[in-house]
């Protein structure tokens, strides 16, 4: 203890968990000022998985208890694998069902080879 | 004395964080921006549960978490499917 | 594809070991869960543990058709070195995806130049392309869009430097495949 009354655990913890929510404000910011889907798909999960991740990552050192420890690393991983899945699935998704890009997009490749009205059954 | 501003300060910045999410749920100009909206604001709650679990210091609010994450990735997959099939089934 | 098919018949466990790896991974994922030490003395509560142990039996056999992943990969200590190694590179790309996009949101003029860019990639596996897709979605600038049966990537890209194929595959692809190929290939 010191004059602040916190341990040094729950204050690393505190400093994780406040540079997450900025990740995460600045995420959803993106989410609102970027022009189409895709752009937002990539700032929102980019931002977003982090800050989440520290704050996970906070509560694991201010808590510092081996059971939150084990438990919080599960739920990191689980949150990092299933969200870029998600993110995956979603832009595939809005592609095929014909969204299309920004107007100042610098390049298709994807429309070019499969066009937006392409049907076949496909991977997702 | 810090905590007890900077707690609020913590939840009033992942309240905003909802408040964006929700305003591109509201008028997100095509489905597909709502479905992405939907998906994000999943993991800012599992954020929030998180910033619970270290203020109350109760371990098995990270259950939560886990439970929310994998729901919220059932359901965006269930989305992503169903965006698909609209499109098959014009 | 064909790969796979080869490799898992060539390392394909008897039914009864890959029981004992699904049961063993599945009570161990139990006792990660569920805890069972007393909060109040600290003492191991032995009714957790054999309701871990009848769960995780019971799953064994009944799951044994749906989980079908090759163990052997995964007891070869040099891979373990690489994961370990690929986890210091991948959370040093997640930091620097994370800083990279909220300089580019924040930043008042939003200096983006988005496209979607197709590459062709090394790796023959289907897991490793998948780890693959998974770390490039998480890494700076960059989200893949769909992975090909022949291996090509089309990756939307938030700033594109490049359009020529070689070029775009050395600045998004080669910073993990090199890894990636040590642990899989």
């Amino acid at each position: 203890m010191n004059e602040i009354g916190m341990t040094t655990n729950e204050i690393i913890g505190l400093a994780l968990i406040i540079i997450g929510v900025l990740f995460d404000l600045s995420g959803c910011v993106g989410l609102v000022r970027l022009p189409d889907v895709y752009n937002r798909i990539q700032a929102s999960t980019k931002c977003v998985v982090l800050g989440t991740t520290l704050i996970l990552l906070g509560a694991m050192v201010s808590l510092a208890s081996p059971q939150a420890v084990v438990k919080g690393i599960i739920c990191i991983l689980f949150i990092l694998i299933t969200s870029s899945t998600a993110a995956h699935a979603l832009s595939h998704a809005a592609h095929r069902s014909g969204v299309s890009l920004w107007d100042k997009s610098v390049i298709d490749r994807y429309a070019e080879d499969h066009g937006h009205e392409n049907n076949e059954e496909g991977a997702l | 004395m810090t905590t007890e501003i900077l707690v609020p300060a913590l939840i009033i910045g992942l309240l905003l964080c909802c408040g964006f999410c929700l305003y591109r749920i509201a008028n997100g100009p095509t489905a597909a921006d709502r479905m992405v909206a939907i998906d994000i604001l999943g993991t800012v709650v599992v954020g929030f549960v998180a910033i619970l679990t270290a203020l109350t210091g109760k371990v098995y609010l990270l259950d939560v978490a886990l439970v929310w994450a994998l729901v919220a990735f059932v359901g965006t997959l269930a989305l992503a499917k169903y965006l698909v099939g609209k499109r098959l089934n014009e | 594809m064909d790969e796979m098919k080869a490799s898992s018949s060539t390392y394909e466990l008897k039914p009864w070991v890959q029981r004992l790896v699904l049961f063993a991974v599945c009570f161990v994922f139990w006792l990660a869960l569920v805890w069972p030490v007393s909060p109040v003395d600290g003492q191991l509560l032995p009714g957790d543990i054999a309701a871990g142990l009848f769960v995780s039996a019971f799953v064994a056999m009944v799951m044994k058709e749906m989980v079908r992943v090759n163990f052997i990969r995964f007891v070869n200590p040099r891979s373990w070195f690489w994961i370990f190694v690929y986890l210091f590179v991948f959370s040093y790309y997640v930091l620097k995806g994370g800083l990279d996009v909220a300089y580019r949101v924040l930043h008042p003029a939003m200096p983006i130049k988005p496209g979607i860019v197709k590459v062709r990639s090394v790796l023959k596996t289907e897991t490793g392309r998948t780890m693959l897709a998974n770390s490039i979605t998480l890494t700076p600038g960059t989200l893949t869009i769909e992975v090909t049966e022949d291996g090509i990537f089309y990756i939307h890209w938030l700033f594109v430097n490049t359009l020529d194929e070689e070029e775009a595959a050395k600045q998004v692809l080669r910073r993990f495949e090199w890894f990636i190929g040590r642990i899989f290939e």
